[in-house]
C-alpha cells in the first residue's frame, strides 16, 4: 500500500529504530560496567526526552510557543507520585503500580491543560507564550502550597495542613514536597513510555486530526475557509502534549526519594524548550537527541569543573550555529539528496 | 425560474469604523451559474467575498444559502453549509504536501475520529484509503496528480492557485468563490483555466462566483456579471450589456471630456 512507503512513514521508522537500537545498547552497557552516576541518569534522560517530544508537539506541530511545559510535568509528578504511594498497599507489583501512576498523572496533567487551555488557546504568538509562562509558575506555587494525605481516603488542604493527618504522614507536604518516594521507576518503563510518546504524535501527525492541527499552524485563515474549527484542534494538541508531560513527570518524581515545586520551575520549561529548537521544530528524532545528548553534557562536562556551565553554553552556541548556517544546511541538504538519488536507481 | 438561488444577498453591507466598504450590495447567484464580480481596484470586492465567508460579520443586510439564512454563522459553519473558496493572495498548507492539502478540503467528510487515528483502528485505514484516492480524482481535474507528494509551498505559482481550487473543491460545496484565479497566469494558462472552469460547474454542477481582473476569462464564461465601485454596485448584466454600459466604462476608464 502507497500510505506505508511514503517518506514520512520512512523517516518515523528511522526514529522507532533509533531509539529501540539506544535502548537495547544502553541496557547491555548498564549490566556491563556503566557507571553508577551514568546509570542514574537514564530515568531522567527519558522523562527529558518525553517532555521535549510533547513540547514539540505544542511548538513544532501546533506552532504555538508554550513557557509553561515544566508545569505539565509537575502535575503528572505529584499527582502520579501521590497516586503510587496511596496505593503503595493495595498493588504490590512495582510495575502495575507505575503504570496506574503514569496514567493519572497524564489524566491530571491532561485535565490541567484542558482548563488552561481555555484562556491561553485564545491568545496567539507572544501573547500565549507569556500567558503560559504565568500558568507555570501558578502551577508551580499551587504544588508549594498544597497538604496532602492518605488514610484510605485522600485528605486535600491549601496553604496549611488541615487534612487533620500529622505532618510526618502526609504524601504532599507543601513546600517540603513529597518525601520517602519507594523509586520504582525503571530504564524499561522510560523506554516504553518513549516508544508510546513517539506512536501516539506519528499516529496523530499522520491522522486527519494531525493534519488539521498542522494546517493551523501553516495557515490559520484558510483552515477555517475549509471548515475546520480552530479551537478544538489547538485544544487537541495541547491536551495531548499535557497528559504526556504528565507522564514524563510521574516517571520522573518516581525516580526519586523526594520531589518539590520548585524542581519544575521556568527554568526546566526554557530548558526543555532548548531540547526542542536545537533537535528542530516539528522533527522528532532531533527532540530525542537534544534532549538526551544535553541531559548528559553536564555530567561529561564534570572534569571541566568550574567552566562547566560554560562550555555548556559555548556548545549551544556552536550547534545553533552549525544547524542554522545555511552554506552547512545546504550542502547537507545536497549530501542526503544525492543518497537518495543513489537509492532510487538502484 | 421556480428554484431558489444558490445564493441571495439582500442589501449587505459593512462598515469599517467611518468607512462604509460595501453598501447596498444585492447578488442573486443561481444555481449552476457561473457569476462575475468585477470592479476597479479598491472597489470592495474581495470584501463581499469576507462577508460571504464571514470573516467579517456583515453589518448589514442577509446572505441565504441555499434557502438558509446564514446570519450569525462562523466561518467553518459557512463551508459547511456550502461555500468554499479561494484567496487573492495564495493560502496554502506550504508545509503539507500537495495531497495533504487536499485532504484537508476533505476534513469534514472523512469519518474516524481522534481515536482511531491514534490506534489506527480499520476505520482509519479504510477512510484515508478513500480520501487518498479521492485526493488523486480531485487533483486529476488540473492534471496535478504527479504533483501528491510535494510540499505545496515548493509548487510553481500557477499550480498553488489551482491546488487551491482543488482544495476548496474537495469541501464539496454547492458555490465555488475564486478570488482572482488568473492572476499571475500567461494567455494560454488562462484558456486552460476557463475551460477548467465551466469543467468543474459540468462535473459538480455547482454555481460559480468569481473575481477577476482578466476580461478576455470574465466576458467569456461569465453568464452574469455584476460591476462595484466604491462599494457600491454600479452595473448589472450579461458580458454584452456591461460592455457597452457607459457608467462601467467610467468607472474603468474616467469620464470623458465634454
Amino acid at each position: 500500500m502507497k500510505l506505508l512507503t511514503n517518506k514520512t512513514t520512512r523517516s518515523n521508522t528511522i526514529t522507532y529504530a533509533v531509539v529501540v537500537i539506544s535502548f537495547v545498547l544502553l541496557q547491555l552497557w548498564s549490566g556491563a560496567g556503566m557507571s553508577s552516576s551514568l546509570k542514574g541518569m537514564l530515568v531522567p534522560i527519558c522523562a527529558y526526552v518525553v517532555m521535549a517530544l510533547s513540547l514539540n508537539l505544542t511548538v513544532g506541530v501546533l506552532g504555538e510557543l508554550s513557557l509553561g511545559h515544566a508545569g505539565f510535568m509537575s502535575v503528572g509528578a505529584f499527582t502520579g507520585t501521590t497516586a503510587a504511594m496511596a496505593l503503595a498497599q493495595s498493588i504490590p507489583s512495582d510495575g502495575l503500580r507505575l503504570a496506574i501512576a503514569m496514567v493519572v498523572g497524564a489524566l491530571f496533567a491532561a485535565i490541567a491543560g484542558f482548563l488552561i487551555g481555555i484562556p491561553v488557546l485564545r491568545l496567539r504568538g507572544d501573547y500565549l507564550a507569556i500567558v503560559t509562562l504565568a500558568f507555570g509558575e501558578i502551577i508551580k506555587s499551587i504544588f508549594t502550597n498544597l497538604y496532602v494525605g492518605f488514610d484510605g481516603g485522600l485528605r486535600v488542604s491549601l496553604l496549611s495542613n488541615q487534612t487533620g493527618i500529622a505532618d510526618n504522614d502526609l504524601i504532599i507536604r507543601g513546600p517540603m514536597g513529597i518525601g520517602g518516594i519507594t523509586k520504582i521507576s525503571t530504564f524499561v518503563a522510560g523506554f516504553v513510555l518513549i516508544m508510546l510518546t513517539l506512536i501516539v504524535i506519528f499516529n496523530l501527525v499522520n491522522s486527519r486530526s494531525g493534519r488539521a492541527i498542522m494546517a493551523l499552524r501553516d495557515n490559520r485563515i484558510a483552515a477555517e475557509s475549509v471548515g475546520i474549527p480552530v479551537t478544538k484542534y489547538k485544544m487537541m494538541a495541547f491536551v495531548i502534549s499535557a497528559a504526556l508531560a504528565g507522564a514524563a513527570g510521574t516517571l520522573f518524581g518516581l525516580n526519586y526519594s523526594t520531589v518539590v515545586a520548585n524542581k519544575f520551575d521556568f527554568n526546566t520549561s526554557i530548558l526543555i524548550l532548548v531540547f526542542v529548537v536545537l533537535g528542530g521544530q516539528g522533527r522528532m528524532l532531533g527532540s530525542i537527541i537534544a534532549a538526551a545528548a544535553l541531559t548528559i553534557l553536564p555530567e561529561v562536562l564534570r572534569e571541566f569543573a568550574d567552566y562547566r556551565m560554560l562550555v555548556y553554553a559555548i556548545v549551544l552556541i556552536l550547534v545553533m550555529i552549525f544547524t542554522n548556517n545555511p552554506t552547512i544546511k545546504g550542502f547537507f541538504t545536497r549530501l542526503f539528496s544525492k543518497k537518495q538519488e543513489g537509492g532510487a536507481n538502484q | 425560474m421556480s428554484e431558489t438561488p444558490i445564493l441571495e444577498c439582500r442589501r449587505l453591507g459593512i462598515d469599517f469604523g467611518g468607512l462604509t466598504a460595501v453598501d447596498e450590495f444585492d447578488l442573486t447567484v443561481g444555481r449552476r451559474e457561473i457569476a462575475g464580480l468585477i470592479g476597479p481596484n479598491g472597489a470592495g470586492k474581495t470584501t463581499v467575498f469576507n462577508l460571504l465567508t464571514k470573516v467579517y460579520k456583515p453589518t448589514r443586510g442577509t446572505i441565504m444559502l441555499d434557502g438558509v439564512d446564514t446570519h450569525g454563522m462562523t466561518t467553518v459553519q459557512v463551508n459547511r453549509a456550502g461555500i468554499a473558496r479561494t484567496f487573492q493572495n495564495i493560502r496554502l498548507f506550504n508545509n503539507l504536501t500537495v495531497e495533504d492539502n487536499v485532504k484537508l478540503g476533505q476534513h469534514n467528510h472523512i469519518n474516524y475520529g481522534l481515536w482511531s487515528g491514534l490506534f489506527r483502528l480499520p476505520s482509519y485505514w479504510r477512510e484515508e484509503k478513500a480520501a487518498h484516492e479521492r485526493a488523486l480524482d480531485l487533483l486529476s481535474i488540473f492534471d496535478m496528480q504527479d504533483m501528491a507528494d510535494a510540499k505545496a509551498g515548493s509548487l510553481p505559482y500557477g499550480a498553488q492557485r489551482r491546488l487551491e481550487i482543488v482544495r476548496a473543491l474537495a469541501t464539496e460545496p454547492k458555490i465555488l468563490l475564486l478570488d482572482e484565479p488568473a492572476a499571475g497566469m500567461n494567455p494560454s494558462e488562462t484558456a486552460e483555466l476557463m475551460e477548467n472552469i465551466r469543467k468543474i460547474r459540468d462535473t459538480f454542477s455547482i454555481a460559480v462566483l468569481l473575481i477577476e481582473h482578466d476580461m478576455k476569462l470574465v466576458m467569456g464564461i461569465c453568464e452574469n456579471i455584476t460591476v462595484v465601485n466604491f462599494g457600491k454596485i454600479i452595473a448589472k448584466g450579461t458580458a454584452e450589456q456591461i460592455q457597452n454600459d457607459p457608467v462601467v466604462i467610467e468607472a474603468y476608464l474616467g469620464k470623458k471630456e465634454a
